[in-house]
């Protein structure tokens, strides 16, 4: 019997199949949790015969990723580490794809009166004044710095927040898994929010202020610091993201009725 | 409660309609869990007996360690082979990171030290039965080795299963050195992760109930194939 289960287990070591050209793509969290991917991967594989392994992480390890050599481009959602990637020669240059925003979420009889604030830094005013829960992020990703810029632009610091400020150090969908059971504030991309499962007594209670933009960049990985690369690969998946077939299908992304991304990237 | 109802009911239908993306990740974690158990028991059964056969200075450290090594954490595994397979590390030429046989070496890694360990206890009482038959018929180490391990097989496919029972259910190391891709390194503790974040209970759980089938069905297998438990012998 002993040969037999060799048999076995060699039989599904060689089981593994090669697949064509295949690029790898890192990407935010709040990008895969959206299922826009679910819609342009198939169209990728489609028009250019290109298998996209997406590598789904926060920004912060996106870029580390990239800069180490081991995915071919990433996909991100934080401007300021963006430029530094590229200022320090781990990319070449960063091409805009495409935006949503960022939405508060929080508790459906919202104590701190965030559904009346008139701006992003009003709802933190409000909740700085509260103190109720609020769930952070944590991780250094494209949110969770996005949300520091947004304390500063309200003049308060997390650094000095009592213990209802919580950093879970976890990813979009564990995060506001967290905050439903803590029932408390959180900043989460409107993407993420409407595909979330396990919404519980959570609502959306702000939204709209210019300042919770939140722009995607595609960057490519500069092939002179790392040869192994597929530059060519990376670069033919930037002409098809920025091309019109991506345009109509980015606009054209709906969940119940909601668009959730508006495409701006502009021609060479 | 009803997350769990749910998730029951998910789990039937998904495996009554044999899902291909469930079959496809089902099939990938037994690939890489028992390509796993393979060569960590090739390593860790020959081990284990040599360490309660042979007496050497520095045996009892190195049990002490082996003991120790049964609860390395697998994110800390999966970190530090992230980091050698890493294009920047010293094994990035390779190209190994985000494959399989990534996440195979990492829970090598994780199992080998357990199932050595538990080798090692089982060993060391057929070995105070054996030692004066062994030693009379004058038996080179290899083949001392050898009898040992075909003797005490019943002993030793414990510890091959209490291996597998780690591999197949760690998501640490392998969520860090695969990357969870689809279609490429995605296995079904990875998924559930996955699904968990998404807020998607019911497949979570699905996926769950899952995965202990698979390891349950894999346990009666593999006592069916060598037939223990049997009537007039063992």
């Amino acid at each position: 019997m002993i040969p037999r289960i060799l048999t076995m287990l060699v039989a599904l070591v060689l089981g593994s199949a090669a697949a064509a050209e295949t690029i790898r793509l890192a990407v935010t969290t709040s990008f895969e949790n959206s299922g826009l991917a679910d819609v342009l991967l198939p169209a990728i594989s489609e028009d250019l015969g290109l298998e996209v392994q997406l590598l789904v992480v926060g920004t912060g390890q996106a870029l580390r990723l990239g800069e180490a050599g081991d995915v071919d481009a990433i996909l991100v959602h934080s401007r300021t580490a963006e430029e530094a990637f590229v200022a320090d020669g781990h990319g070449t240059y960063r091409r805009e794809i495409m935006y949503n925003d960022f939405v508060f979420i929080g508790p459906k009889d919202d104590p701190a009166g965030v559904a009346e604030a008139t701006s992003a830094a009003d709802v933190l005013k409000r909740i700085g004044v509260t103190q109720p829960d609020f769930v952070s992020r944590g991780d250094d990703s494209g949110t969770h710095k996005k949300e520091l810029a947004l304390w500063q632009a309200a003049d308060l610091s997390p650094e000095r927040f009592g213990p209802w400020y919580r950093e879970v150090g976890a990813g979009m969908g564990a995060s506001l898994n967290t905050a439903a059971g803590l029932d408390a504030y959180i900043l989460a991309d409107r993407a993420s929010w409407l595909n979330f499962g396990n919404k519980a007594n959570l609502a959306l209670l702000y939204a709209g202020d210019a300042a919770l933009f939140n722009q995607y960049a595609y960057l490519a990985v500069n092939p002179e610091r790392h040869p192994h690369v597929r530059n060519d690969l990376a670069v033919k998946l930037e002409e098809w993201l920025t091309g019109p077939r991506a345009a109509q299908l980015i606009n054209g992304y709906a969940i119940n009725g909601e668009t959730l991304f508006v495409f701006n990237a502009k021609p060479e | 409660m009803s997350d769990i109802y749910e998730g029951l009911v998910s789990a039937f239908w998904l495996v009554v309609t044999l899902d291909p993306d469930l079959v496809q990740i089902s099939l990938r974690s037994l690939q890489v869990s028992l390509t796993a158990l393979f060569i960590a028991s090739a390593i860790a059964l020959p081990f284990g007996t040599f360490l309660a056969i042979r007496r050497f200075r520095y045996r009892r450290l190195a049990i002490s360690l082996l003991n120790a090594l049964m609860g390395l954490p697998p994110v800390v595994v999966g970190l530090i082979v992230y980091i050698l397979l890493s294009r920047s590390g010293p094994f990035g030429v390779l190209g190994l990171l985000f494959t399989p046989t990534a996440m195979i070496i990492a829970q090598v890694i994780i199992i080998t030290p357990l199932i050595a360990s538990i080798t090692h206890q089982a060993m060391r009482e057929l070995w105070a039965e054996y030692h004066d038959l062994l030693i009379s018929m004058n038996t080179s180490s290899g083949q001392r080795i050898r009898t040992l391990i075909w003797d005490g097989r019943r002993n030793l496919l414990t510890a091959s299963l209490a291996g597998f029972g780690r591999a197949i259910g760690e998501v640490g190391a392998i969520m860090i050195v695969g990357g969870n891709i689809d279609n490429a390194t995605r296995v079904l503790t990875t998924a559930i992760a996955l699904e968990t974040g998404k807020g998607d209970f019911a497949l979570a759980l699905a996926l769950g109930f899952v995965l202990i089938a698979l390891a349950i069905g894999i346990n009666i297998c593999i006592h069916w194939l060598s037939r223990t438990e049997r009537e007039g012998r063992w």
